[in-house]
């Protein structure tokens, strides 16, 4: 895959987001990222809560007002966009959210085929109301329920079928760009293979591309091609999914993959968490910013650490372990 | 071993508009001194309210039909309220799974985590917050002098969780019940957290029944598991035997679903359909329609325990004497070759 060639579809650039700036309380969520996601692939964003990584999805998405920087929707910078205005309309169409909890997402007071009709009702999609049954009962088959589903109210469905309906609401207005925030992690393990598969396939039928939240590390890997870790408001890596979880450069990295609990009592014996000192890696004032010290695998780091950075990243693909990522 | 606790034959029907719903259908397991005990299941599988009657708490239209529950011998079933809260807090504690809404909001947290040690001893509370002071500091809460007098809002998810433990843990409970104490956290604070309670659990000698539906979580904490669903428990054993030796399909299932970081595979192995409704729980194995590996029989009888080993039981026809053998999903056939690697003489079943 060569994805230094692809497209990029989104591309945020010294994005800064800051909530009640100026005031006693104020919240620097997000600290200056810059990012790319090519048309096509999904970029799994992954971080402890607090670090941004919903922020940053809600940025993208123009839920928030950005404080500074540009976000590029093919080229359009969409950051300074006016709610309400046509172009942000228009914006709005391409771009879709699927949310964490699936009961708190879908109002309880309306009917399934509402729910996700809202989108083609707005953006004036469906020439007559039998076109619109007609779409919401495609849209309810392409996420594996089914037409009798449309008449019944929220309640009356199961976690995982909840989430199904919020993933036919955001196609419902045939999005090119889905942010999933935290999809699986209210589902039960059984349902939540189901729920990604159903997201890997209607990417591969419909060729969207997706920004997939998620704290869950070992889902992260399976479903991205490329994963950012974010920490404390800042991406600290980012690399095809192989290489940040076979090679971490970063420390923080390094300790989050540590955590990952293995369902496997032998490995689970012999694990060591690496703990990771904040103020050890960055408590120096040094100035740093994302630097790629192999092709495609970016670290935040300062000049002089990048030269220790490369020749890690060097060694790690010297080991003939079958590594080659690209 | 000796046995601590005792859970035979249970069963619980809850009292809803549309009729009973049977949430508990003959639940049978025991828990030895010092042990851990995994239970795992998803949610409506009963884990959660098989714990939450060893501990007292059953919703008021809860109706426990049969069975018992030993604690040191006694049924706690037939407890009055007022032995119920003798018992609670101080034998048998448990860490909830939220610490958002498991502490109260307006009480600082030294009493808070002094309170069980004031209700059940005669104690001083001076002597009391000294007490809370040192297991705030056994749990790693820094400065816990200092902190004594703050509200729960002003400590970190992990650290008020650590302080739902602190809590459960200040009279040296005999049985700790732990219902995902760590599902809403981090995985870094998670791996701290599972960290504390196994050194909890050697300092103080208390046994664990942890409840998850993680099963990175359980292969790292767990001395023995137990997997429920729809309201039974379907395989125990081990936690090598059931993560390298696991005999029930729902088990196979569990185990492929999770990712592991070297799956390379386009899809993922996803259990078919949902768990069924148990206000009419199906004839036959209740994991019969969602699995591939069912026969005839499974749809008609529910299938009763075969034993593997001394400590491993599973509930499915595929056990019994003249069933087909099946062909293994790969990830369970690479499971069952590690089994078989390490113990040589044991015939192989399956």
């Amino acid at each position: 895959m060569a994805v230094n060639k692809k497209k990029a579809l989104v591309s945020v650039k010294h994005l800064v987001q800051t909530f009640n700036a100026g005031k006693k309380d104020e919240v620097r969520a997000i600290q200056d990222i810059s990012f790319d996601i090519y048309e096509g692939e999904t970029l799994g964003l992954v971080g402890e809560s607090g670090s941004g990584k919903t922020t940053t999805g809600r940025a993208i998405i123009r839920l928030y007002d950005p404080t500074s920087g540009e976000i590029l929707y093919n080229g359009q910078d969409i950051a300074k966009l006016k709610n309400g205005s046509k172009q942000m309309l228009a914006f709005r169409r391409n771009m879709q959210m699927i949310f964490q909890d699936p009961y708190a997402s879908l109002n309880p007071r309306m009917k399934v085929k509402d729910i996700i009709a809202e989108g083609i009702d707005i953006h004036h999609l469906a020439k007559d109301k039998a076109d619109r049954d007609h779409q919401v009962e495609q849209l309810l088959e392409e996420v594996g329920l089914n037409a009798d589903h449309a008449t019944r109210y929220p309640h009356e469905f199961s976690g995982g079928q909840r989430q199904r309906i919020g993933i036919a609401r955001a196609l419902a207005v045939q999005p090119k760009f889905i942010i999933a925030d935290e999809p699986i992690s209210a589902l039960d393990v059984s349902i939540q293979a189901q729920v990604v598969n159903l997201l890997k396939d209607i990417q591969d039928r419909q060729g969207l591309t997706y920004l997939f939240i998620a704290h869950d590390l070992s889902m992260v890997k399976y479903i991205s091609d490329r994963i950012a870790v974010m920490h404390y408001g800042r991406l600290v890596e980012l690399s095809s999914a192989d290489e940040v979880y076979s090679h971490p450069l970063h420390p923080y990295t390094k300790s989050l993959l540590s955590a990952i609990p293995v369902p496997d009592p032998d490995v689970e014996r012999k694990r060591i968490p690496i703990p990771y000192d904040a103020s050890k890696v960055e408590g120096d004032n040094k100035q740093r910013k994302m630097v790629e010290v192999y092709p495609g695998h970016f670290i935040f780091a300062a000049d002089d650490e990048v030269a220790a950075y490369k020749a890690e990243a060097e060694e790690n693909h010297k080991t003939p372990a079958g590594t080659a990522t690209d | 071993m000796t046995k601590i606790l005792e859970v035979k034959d249970l069963q619980i029907d809850f009292a809803t508009y549309a009729g009973p719903v049977h949430a508990i259908r003959d639940v049978s397991f025991d828990l030895n001194k010092g042990e851990t005990l995994a239970i795992v299941g998803e949610s409506g599988s009963g884990k959660s309210v098989t714990v939450r009657t060893v501990m007292g708490l059953l919703a008021p239209n809860a109706k426990i039909t049969h069975g018992e529950v030993l604690f040191d011998g006694v049924d706690i079933l037939k407890k009055s309220e007022k032995q119920l809260n003798d018992m609670r807090g101080n034998d048998v504690a448990m860490i909830f799974q939220d610490p958002m809404t498991s502490l109260d909001p307006t009480m600082t947290i030294g009493k808070q985590v002094a309170e069980p040690l004031i209700l059940h001893n005669k104690i001083s509370e001076a002597d009391a917050l000294k007490e809370a002071e040192r297991v705030l500091k056994l749990v790693g809460i820094k400065d816990a002098g200092g902190r004594l007098k703050d509200y729960p809002h002003q400590f970190s998810g992990g650290q008020r969780q650590r302080i739902v433990i602190a809590i459960a843990i200040i009279n040296h409970p005999q049985i700790l019940l732990a219902d995902e104490p760590t599902t809403a956290l981090d995985v870094t604070i998670q791996a701290q957290i599972i960290h504390l309670l196994k050194e909890i659990q050697s300092k103080i000698d208390t046994s664990i029944i942890f409840i998850t539906h993680d099963l990175g979580v359980v292969a790292g904490i767990a001395d023995r598991v137990a997997v429920m669903y729809a309201g039974k428990i379907v395989e125990y054993g081990t936690v090598d035997e059931i993560f390298y030796n696991a005999q029930h399909p729902y088990t196979w299932g569990l185990l492929e679903a999770m990712p592991t970081l070297e799956t390379k595979s386009d899809r993922l192995y996803a259990i078919p359909g949902t768990p069924p409704d148990l206000l009419d729980p199906p004839k036959g194995d209740a994991f019969a329609p969602r699995n591939p590996y069912a026969m005839a029989i499974d749809l008609e009888q529910q299938p009763p325990f075969f034993k593997i080993s001394p400590t491993h039981s599973a509930a499915t026809w595929l056990l019994a004497p003249g069933a087909p053998k099946v062909e293994l999903p790969p990830e369970i056939a690479r499971r069952h070759a590690l089994w078989a690697s390490k113990h040589p003489d044991e015939k192989v079943v399956n």
